[in-house]
């Protein structure tokens, strides 16, 4: 059966007309003969982040969910090499039985979407690149993809790195790859550093008092040779009566005064090793034990779970914004938000997550303004209903833009894959 | 030395040399521009000092714009460049071609801004690796890639190979390490890709950059992330009576669950030239010496240094030391980073090859390598990063005789061969250059290769920017692939390579 006839019947498609390519060389045939055609698809994995980013404006949608298993899978050579949609869960928990684990530490995006766990596959994770809490410390996940083969907007099969850390063969399209939202390629295949697992961790709750003290907090802690690796601050909000009990509901430990403003920052290692680096980072940062209170191991791990899971935005009908910025506009951007916006900081002080009422568009705009001035940037990761991209999701400057143009010639000439997902005309 | 095929030369470029001269003259100051033979001589070859050629002018802007504005002019007038950091590089990525310039970046030679607070510097590219360290070790923190030449390269070429060193694993190399570059394209445009904050949204931009060999921009600063000094650093010196042991015990190290900040291994025929050229005090009965390097705070570290010794015991080691003081710390490492210098002192002449291979497939590697040294009759002594599976073998010949350097290419190229054969890459971080391009089809297809060759083409449509490097001018898996050096005569012999 000739692919075009193939793509016409339901051997790849089911009866919402979309295409479920079962291995490469189908994912091949069919982006091969979209191209002939001149008609684009939308890629999709298991449907968990598919709401980031613009509309696609295509005919046909491909999903790539059929692609999943684990290849090969090394725990001594530090490597997992899988189909590109395995889902997360099933990786997690192979490398678990190792005591291994991704040590960017995915986001959990299905709470804010449907208000439960749905972490998707690692095309997704790695189309996105947004990393959690860790990732001030080990890297996004770009920086833990070896390599990866994939099918460009032309049908053809091409891969880049391997499955060693040290390799300079060639341009690094891993990196390329990692936030292009599939307008590149159609990933087949991800082989991933993976990393031990800590033994344990315990997290300490500071509660400052003012918004330079939160900054003096996380430039102490950033600047220690005891290294942590989680930091967030949660603000005490006061205007939004909803959110305030969300907060305070998700934020429910034993251990922690969530109805005020709080840091907290978590240690991992050996048990004696994070005793040790709690006693130094509470010297560095002048604190007496009547300051603080520390979250055990069976606090401190729910409690990062819920951070990565953005669990205080639950369901959020607003629009969420993910903006990172230079640490040391932190401060400033605090004195912003605070009573305007529901937030909470993570990254040791670079990443925000905002929430902006479903009726203030423009207060996007301004947002996206404060984001550039401050050397940053900011996406809009869940749009509300009203929301009538006026503003464009992404950040992005004349010149890059270009650029992006250019780079996304060279793989899909035609755009096919995910057209405008990103920007306008790539 | 075989002949390396270059790009065909433009003889009308050679023909309106004095013009461009002239021209190039108005764009930066005139004493920025060499024309004459003897001025050109210095950057007829980087590292890789085997291969010559003189450039037809060298220019050292010292200024954006001015890179702006020659590379704008280059590109109207279908000029080539070749841009050159501090030539350091061992994979002949900064080799001159005849009918084009040599943008040096010399002069971009200062620190601009260091910012604790956002803990990263902004930098010009032709500043040292070192010299970041330096700028910012009195406040206790440091720029954690180290390649061995860290105290001559700069960090404008570190960018275009992402450098490495033996700390990759727990730090990642160059590209895990920067979090912005600003760069001139081949047309002259001026672009910022990232800055101060973790990760540009978007086509990541700079990850392409980083690694291109300098075939899609001119970097004209790097914004690097600085970490704070660890607490305490212990090294373990071990031998042990096989390869496979000692390669068992390395690969249980990090299946144990730890991250060593740097794990080395050598072979007998290096633990011997290196003691015996540094008096570095090695088990000279060890089949195989393993050097492991842990970082951290006091217990973190001590705790780490007892597993380490438990499993070594356990695979049999002959010898094991703990470093008590940093001085004997560095006294162990001593002998390693003379291991170039002391296989120089073996032989007239020596290739050091630059492979990756999976860390458990070391004692097979080293076998193979074994099997090929008798096979050509040529000594080889090796060293292997153990935690990020870099490794170099060190083949020793004499250059003089004809015979014996064909062997010795035959012998290079069956290496790294080998290393594509057993999982692993044919560059961990030395580069493709022009000494590796013809072994790309021993890892990629024409699909890959195309695709690499359509982002070029997308970014330097007229392929003006350093053509000849990276990819296949022969398309034939021709036998090439190493570094060359005479006796001892490297270009930078006082630079520790490992």
């Amino acid at each position: 059966m000739s692919t075009k006839i193939k793509i016409n019947s339901q051997i790849f498609q089911d009866s919402n007309n979309v295409y479920y390519p079962k291995d490469e060389s189908e994912v091949s045939d069919l982006i091969r003969e979209l191209y002939k055609q001149d008609s684009p698809t939308e890629i999709i994995g298991k449907n968990s982040k598919s709401f980031i980013g613009n509309k696609t404006q295509s005919a046909n949608t491909t999903s790539l969910s059929k692609i999943s298993g684990i290849i090969d899978y090394r725990p001594e050579e530090l490597y997992i090499k899988v189909k590109a949609c395995t889902p997360i869960n099933e990786i997690e928990q192979v490398l678990s039985k190792n005591n291994q684990e991704l040590a960017f530490e995915p986001i959990d995006f299905g709470y804010i979407k449907e208000g439960k766990s749905n972490k998707g596959t690692i095309a997704g994770y790695l189309s996105c690149n947004y990393a959690g809490s860790r990732r001030f410390k080990v890297g996004s996940v770009r920086d833990h993809v070896l390599g990866f083969k994939g099918v460009n907007g032309k049908g053809d099969i091409i891969k880049s790195g391997g499955t060693v850390v040290k390799n300079v063969t060639g341009y690094d399209l891993s990196k390329l790859i990692a936030g292009s939202f599939g307008t590149l390629v159609a990933l087949t295949e991800i082989t991933l550093k993976v990393l031990p697992k800590k033994d344990s961790s315990k997290t300490v709750i500071i509660y400052p008092s003012n918004f330079q003290q939160i900054y003096d907090f996380f430039n102490k802690l950033s600047s220690s040779s005891s290294e942590i690796s989680g930091a967030v601050f949660v603000p005490e909000q006061s205007k939004d009566k909803d959110f305030v009990t969300k907060k305070n509901s998700v934020f429910k430990f034993n251990d922690l005064k969530s109805n005020i403003s709080f840091i907290a920052f978590r240690v991992e290692g050996d048990k004696i090793s994070i005793e040790e680096k709690i006693n130094n980072l509470k010297k560095e940062l002048k604190l007496s034990n009547s300051d603080i209170s520390t979250l055990d191991v069976y606090q401190s791990e729910p409690f990062w779970k819920k951070v990565n899971n953005l669990e205080v935005f639950e369901k959020t009908e607003h629009n969420l914004i993910r903006m990172v910025i230079p640490p040391a506009n932190g401060s400033k951007l605090c004195k912003h938000l605070e009573n305007n916006h529901n937030y909470f900081v993570d990254w040791c002080g670079s990443l925000f997550w905002i929430e902006v009422n479903s009726k203030k568009e423009e207060k996007i705009k301004d947002l996206k303004k404060m984001a550039k001035d401050f050397g940053g940037y900011l996406t809009v990761i869940k749009t509300s209903s009203e929301y009538d991209y006026g503003e464009a999701i992404f950040t992005v400057d004349k010149v890059r833009l270009m650029i992006s143009e250019k780079v996304k010639q060279s793989f899909d000439p035609k755009r096919i894959l995910n057209p405008g997902k990103m920007y306008r005309g790539v | 030395m075989s002949e390396i095929a270059l790009p065909k030369i433009d003889s009308s470029i050679l023909n309106r040399k004095s013009e461009i001269v002239k021209k190039l003259s108005k764009l930066t100051n005139i004493e920025n521009v060499l024309s004459e033979a003897d001025e050109l001589r210095p950057y007829e070859t980087d590292a890789l000092s085997v291969y010559t050629q003189t450039p037809l002018a060298v220019v050292l802007p010292e200024n954006t714009e001015e890179v702006s504005e020659i590379l704008k002019y280059c590109h109207s007038e279908n000029i080539k460049v070749v841009p050159r950091g501090a030539g350091t590089g061992l994979s002949g990525g900064a080799l001159p071609l005849q009918d084009a310039i040599l943008l040096g970046l010399g002069k971009f030679n200062k620190i601009l801004e260091i910012d604790y607070e956002n803990k990263c510097v902004v930098t010009q590219p032709g500043v040292t690796n070192l010299g970041i360290t330096h700028a910012v070790q009195h406040k206790g923190f440091y720029y954690a890639p180290d390649p061995s030449s860290q105290l001559a390269c700069s960090i404008g070429g570190n960018v275009a190979e992402n450098s490495g060193g033996v700390h990759s694993l727990k730090y990642g190399t160059t590209t895990n390490n920067i979090l912005g570059v600003q760069m001139v394209m081949m047309d002259g445009t001026i672009c910022r890709f990232g800055g101060k904050s973790f990760d540009q949204e978007g086509y990541d931009l700079m990850g392409l950059i980083c690694g291109s060999e300098g075939l899609l921009g001119v970097v004209t600063e790097v914004t690097v992330k600085i970490l704070k000094t660890p607490e305490v650093v212990r090294a373990a010196l071990i031998g042990f009576p096989s390869i496979k042991e000692g390669g068992d015990a390395a690969s249980e190290i990090i299946s144990s669950g730890i991250v060593p900040a740097g794990m080395e291994i050598m072979d007998k025929a290096l633990i011997e030239a290196t003691d015996n050229f540094s008096k570095a005090g090695y088990p000279r009965d060890a089949e195989l010496l393993l050097i492991v390097e842990l970082d951290g705070t006091e217990s973190e570290v001590n705790e780490l240094i007892k597993k380490v010794e438990v499993i070594s015991k356990k695979n049999n080691c002959s010898s094991l030391k703990l470093s008590n003081s940093e001085k004997e710390r560095l006294s162990f490492w001593a002998g390693r980073k003379a291991a170039f210098p002391a296989c120089g002192a073996m032989a007239p002449d020596y290739y050091c090859m630059d492979g990756s291979i999976p860390r458990g497939k070391l004692a097979e590697a080293l076998l193979e390598i074994k099997k090929l040294s008798e096979k050509y009759e040529l000594p080889v002594a090796n060293c292997f990063h153990a935690g990020d599976g870099n490794l170099h073998p060190l083949i020793m010949f004499d250059g003089n005789d004809k015979e014996q350097l064909r062997k010795t290419e035959e012998f290079g190229s069956e290496i790294l061969k080998t290393c594509v054969r057993l999982g692993g890459v044919i560059t961990g971080e030395h580069g493709v250059g022009i000494e590796k391009r013809e072994l790309m089809c021993e890892m990629f297809n024409d699909n890959d290769i195309q695709q690499q060759l359509s982002i070029k083409k997308s970014l330097d449509e007229k392929n003006l920017l350093n053509p000849g490097k990276v990819y296949p001018i022969l398309r034939k898996c021709a036998e090439e692939g190493r570094v060359h050096v005479h006796k001892n005569k490297d270009k930078f012999p006082d630079l520790p390579r490992f």
